[in-house]
């Protein structure tokens, strides 16, 4: 634990493992419940972690101290009446900052919403708080969630907590590095084509993509808004099934979003996993996937089968056309809900002779590279002559990605790969847009095809770096994700493990 | 004629209705017009980020009924799609519409002309949302800055895009009276065209007589009245005829109606044509329409103007004039039938009145002569609300039958009811100016007229028959226009071959 120095009440940050068949609770609630620490204890370890590590890491963009001491405050309250609001109640989270928060600043990762304070809680927001949640502050991102890595962030690149000179992984790296380096127990992300798994999989810790549908998108300030979904990253796998029973399910506000009965993810997650057959893909096994992350997801499915799960070899042809389908429609989507950001209402504004003049100059000077470049290739690709050949052929190839997925299902409970080809990469290593962009090759499937799916710690390089096993589930079937999540979660220890912060 | 100089007139009319709705299209905002800037707003209808549409389920029934009315086929799945373009009216910059999958297509609308009638196809009918208001500070081109408004932002419009059917600026003018006639009597739009409840856009182009292909067509905007729509169409009608018969060759462009002034100016040409990058609305899914409950629509459809007037001429013998007259909003042909059913179907109907005519010709003479001097023929709520209701009006005609009143009185008994609202039986009253009908009473008047007109009896004795009606109109100054004119008549005939 090197330079660590611990915090006044370890219980709070820790993980304690749960013995099998007692109630499956989070670790800080049943903390709570015995009156161990309480949840201003929580709020102040993680306050004061976050001041003194948070320069280096960067996870944060706003701190939202004094809020999170009056909400830890009234949710001690609430315990010692012994009334606590559920499972959430004290929890202290942090918020990416693409999630509007009432009358706190949320910039997305742009110097174009710099100054945006929205006068309204996104939907998922609004649940934290009813729940009893903390909320820490804003996390970090890659600019209006494009990007793998958080370098793309217009405030400051967000650092590995494993290893300082590597990246969290994006656009959901202040998320994933706040949860992996224990300023944060629980931290909301969105992953478009991975921003949530990703960088989960580059701090070692828990991220799960909902099914397309399952979370309102309401106050999540849109990228690509037939593939954005919120989420959680979290610590361990009950914390994750815990925080997403509380944002799931239909919201009024978000046409999209499907009105099915939202399961108990946290008491389904005991359920014996004897007899699931589990899909392992041969295309995500391909020529360049780093063999140390190939090493560690066979492992797991060995570790797997000896908790008496069915493997078997099955393919998805189309997931080589991935990135190419995702990199159409996600950008032209994009340069949709971005036309909005004009110097005219709100966010930046540089003024100029004209109405045209000042809009330009405002994008120009609001954007940064990787935003504009994407911009550019989403209005290129919906433009009259080039629309069909780009847009519309990519909704096409979208649907036979689907198709896959279906047909496999069939057959298999849940599909298991790696989340990532290879581990965390140091800041600037991938200055090229398309090697950035091949970091997505295993999580944008799924988004594409609107599925449900996790990333699990399964184990380190021989540097120390953390390695995701992705979980692939069917639409709507979070809780086999977070079943089988939580078994191979017991039968490891890759979870206990903390990184050694300088 | 001579204007298109031969060359036979091709126009399609897009018309934006916005729907009376009490929310806005994809948000709770209330849509009430003339409320303080930017007070009827909320996150959605102002775009901010984060924010998602919600479908009024309100507004796709009126557009439903709509459709149904206007004969189109209701499309089982329709979905809505961003159109892109920069202005800053337009808080998203891209407007929620409908493209590739409209609500609904392939319709008609039947249009009278010159005694004639004639079908113009409808080609599609969508929902969109309107669009703020820019306000600027001082005039459009020196204006040092400019506020916006979004309280119309998100209102929803219905638009329908008819088919290239139109051959007049008549017919334009034509097919948007009937257009509007049927959303009014739907309950669809109020039809307000001065406060944009109603806006109508043209396509135009000429061709040569008896040729197959179209010409290059022009799109005219700012049309705000069923007479600036005629006169700005027969302006372009001649500018390109004249243009196309000296050889030149017509721009593809929108050009703006300046009512003013008379003319079409251009205002931008295709080259600068917008590309909206439509695509379908990712934050909206399909709808799906229940047949069951477009079905409970069609059901609950209220008679349409056409069929009211052709009912009108079936049922009340109206000669068409009347007919179309009477059909120009549902309260006017309700007020109407209800008229005739009060002279008709009383509880005493007079057996005088079939002298003085058809009962339903003479409600129609006195709602469309004297109802309609006092009431535009459209104003459905004027008309609701009239200061003389219909049975009133039907009690004044019952007393001309009766011999109570003479017509010329009744006229001014009807001004006078409706400047009061006071019944035809109170002013008749109150004012004495129930007929002279007793004999004994009236020869008095007679006999006196005639003694202090000898000339007038000479005249009659030569043979002057026009004499005799100077005489009665004598009798009717006499009387103040109390004098029954038949007695009246019949009293100086017979006075003046006795003396
Ligand atoms: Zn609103």
């Amino acid at each position: 634990m090197g330079g660590l120095s611990k915090p006044p009440k370890p219980p709070a940050l820790g993980a304690p493992r749960q013995s099998r068949g007692a109630p499956r609770r989070p670790a800080s609630f049943n903390g709570y419940r015995r009156g161990d620490f309480t949840p201003e204890d929580t709020a102040r370890a993680h306050l004061e972690r976050i001041e003194r590590l948070d320069a280096r890491v960067a996870a944060y963009l706003t701190v939202t101290a004094d809020h999170a001491r009056r909400a830890a405050r009234a949710s001690a309250e609430r315990y010692r009446s012994g009334r606590p609001l559920g499972p959430l109640d004290g929890v202290p989270v942090a918020l990416k900052d693409v999630l509007c928060t009432a009358g706190v600043t949320s910039t997305c990762g742009s110097r174009i919403l710099e100054r945006f304070v929205p006068p309204y809680d996104a939907t998922v927001v609004a649940r934290l708080h009813a729940a009893g949640a903390v909320m820490l502050g804003k996390a970090n991102m890659d600019e209006f969630a494009m990007g793998s890595s958080t370098e793309h962030s217009a405030f400051k690149p967000t650092r590995n907590p494993w290893d300082l000179a590597r990246v969290p992984g994006g656009s959901s790296g202040g998320s994933a590095a706040a949860v992996g380096g224990r300023l944060a127990t629980v931290a909301l992300g969105t992953d478009t084509g991975g921003s949530i798994r990703q960088p989960a999989a580059f701090c070692g810790v828990v991220g799960v993509k909902p099914t397309y549908g399952r979370v309102s998108r309401y106050g999540l300030i849109a990228f690509a808004s037939s593939l954005d979904q919120v989420g959680p990253l979290s610590r361990d796998v009950t914390d994750a099934a815990a925080t997403l029973s509380v944002i799931a399910g239909t919201d009024p506000l978000d046409a999209t979003s499907v009105d099915t009965a939202v399961g108990d993810y946290v008491a389904a997650l005991g359920d014996d996993v004897t007899g699931l057959t589990i899909g392992v893909p041969g295309e995500y096994f391909a020529a360049g996937i780093d063999p140390e992350v190939e090493r560690a997801v066979r492992d797991a499915i060995a570790v797997l089968e000896g908790l008496g799960v069915k493997a078997e070899r099955v393919s998805l042809p189309a997931t080589e056309y991935g990135i190419a389908v995702y990199y159409i429609i996600a950008p032209a989507e994009a340069s949709s809900n971005l036309a909005r950001y004009d110097g005219v209402k709100y966010g930046l504004r540089v003024p100029g002779k004209d109405l045209i003049e000042m809009s330009s100059q405002t994008r120009a000077a609001g954007f940064g590279a990787e935003v504009k470049r994407r911009v550019m290739l989403g209005t290129y690709s919906l433009s009259a002559g080039y629309h069909d050949a780009y847009y519309g052929r990519a909704q096409k190839v979208r649907t036979l990605v689907k198709r896959d997925f279906d047909s496999v299902f069939g057959r298999v409970d849940l599909i298991v790969a790696p989340t990532t080809p290879n581990v965390a990469f140091r800041h600037g290593e991938k200055a090229d847009p398309l090697a950035m962009y091949l970091n997505d090759v295993f999580t944008v499937p799924a988004s594409l095809a609107g599925l449900p799916a996790l990333s699990v710690p399964c184990g380190f390089t021989r540097a120390g770096l953390p390695i995701g096993l992705q979980l692939i589930g069917r639409a709507f079937d979070e809780s086999t994700l977070f079943r089988l999540a939580y078994a191979y979660e017991q039968a490891t220890d890759w979870h206990t493990r903390r990184p050694e912060l300088p | 004629m001579s204007r298109s100089r031969g060359f036979e007139v091709i126009i399609g009319l897009e018309v934006h209705a916005q729907l009376l709705t009490r929310s806005k299209m994809f948000c709770g905002c209330p849509t009430t017009f003339g409320a303080a800037p930017n007070s009827q707003t909320c996150p959605i209808c102002q775009g901010m980020p984060g924010v998602l549409p919600v479908v009024n389920r309100r507004a796709i029934e009126l557009a439903v009924r709509s459709a149904l009315a206007l004969d189109c086929r209701i499309n089982p799945g329709c979905r809505f799609a961003r159109k892109h373009y920069y202005y800053p009216d337009m808080p998203k910059n891209f407007q929620i519409s409908q493209y590739e999958e409209p609500l609904a297509e392939d319709g008609w609308l039947e249009i009278e002309v010159d005694e004639t009638t004639k079908r113009v196809g409808i080609q599609r009918l969508h929902l969109e949302e309107d669009v703020g208001k820019l306000v600027h500070e001082g005039a459009f081109e020196t204006a040092q800055a400019s506020l916006v408004d979004y309280n119309r932002s998100g209102v929803p419009l219905m638009e329908t895009v008819s088919k290239p059917d139109i051959r007049s600026p008549e017919e334009a003018a034509a097919y948007l009276k009937a257009f509007r006639a049927v959303l009014v009597s739907l309950g669809v739009c109020d039809g307000n065209m001065e406060e944009g409840s109603l806006r109508c856009d043209a396509n135009i182009s000429l061709r040569p007589r008896g040729a197959s292909e179209l010409g290059t067509k022009v799109e005219i905007k700012n049309m705000n009245s069923f007479r600036n729509v005629k006169a700005a169409l027969e302006y372009e009608v001649g500018r390109q005829a004249k243009a196309l018969a000296a050889g030149e060759r017509i721009v593809q462009e929108t050009r703006l109606w300046e009512a003013e002034r008379g003319y079409t100016r251009s205002m931008r040409s295709k080259e600068y044509a917008h590309d909206y990058r439509y695509f379908p609305e990712p934050d909206l899914v399909p709808l799906r329409l229940d047949p069951a409950w477009v079905d409970g629509i069609r059901a609950a459809l209220p008679e349409l103007p056409r069929a009211t007037r052709q009912r009108f001429i079936d049922a009340y013998q109206l000669p068409a004039y009347d007919a179309e007259v009477l059909t120009q909003s549902r309260a006017l042909a309700d007020y109407y039938e209800e008229v005739v059913k009060a002279l008709t179907a009383g509880r005493a109907p007079s057996a005088a009145l079939p002298a003085l005519g058809e009962p339903a010709k003479i409600a129609s003479n006195w709602v469309m002569s004297e109802l309609l001097r006092e009431l535009p023929a459209d104003d459905e709520a004027a008309i609701r609300s009239s200061r003389v209701p219909p049975q009133n009006l039907a009690a004044l005609v019952m007393l001309i039958a009766d011999g109570t009143i003479s017509g010329k009185i009744a006229k001014d008994v009807f001004k006078k009811m409706f400047e009061t609202g006071e019944s035809a039986g109170t002013i008749v009253e109150r004012e004495g100016l129930t007929q002279v009908a007793d004999e004994g009473e009236l020869l008095a008047v007679v006999d006196r007229v005639i003694a202090e007109n000898p000339k007038a009896v000479e005249d009659f004795r030569k043979g002057k028959a026009a004499a005799a009606k100077a005489l009665v109109g004598q009798v009717m100054k006499a009387t103040r226009g109390k004098a029954n004119p038949a007695l009246a008549n019949r009293l100086v005939e017979e006075r003046l071959r006795a003396v």
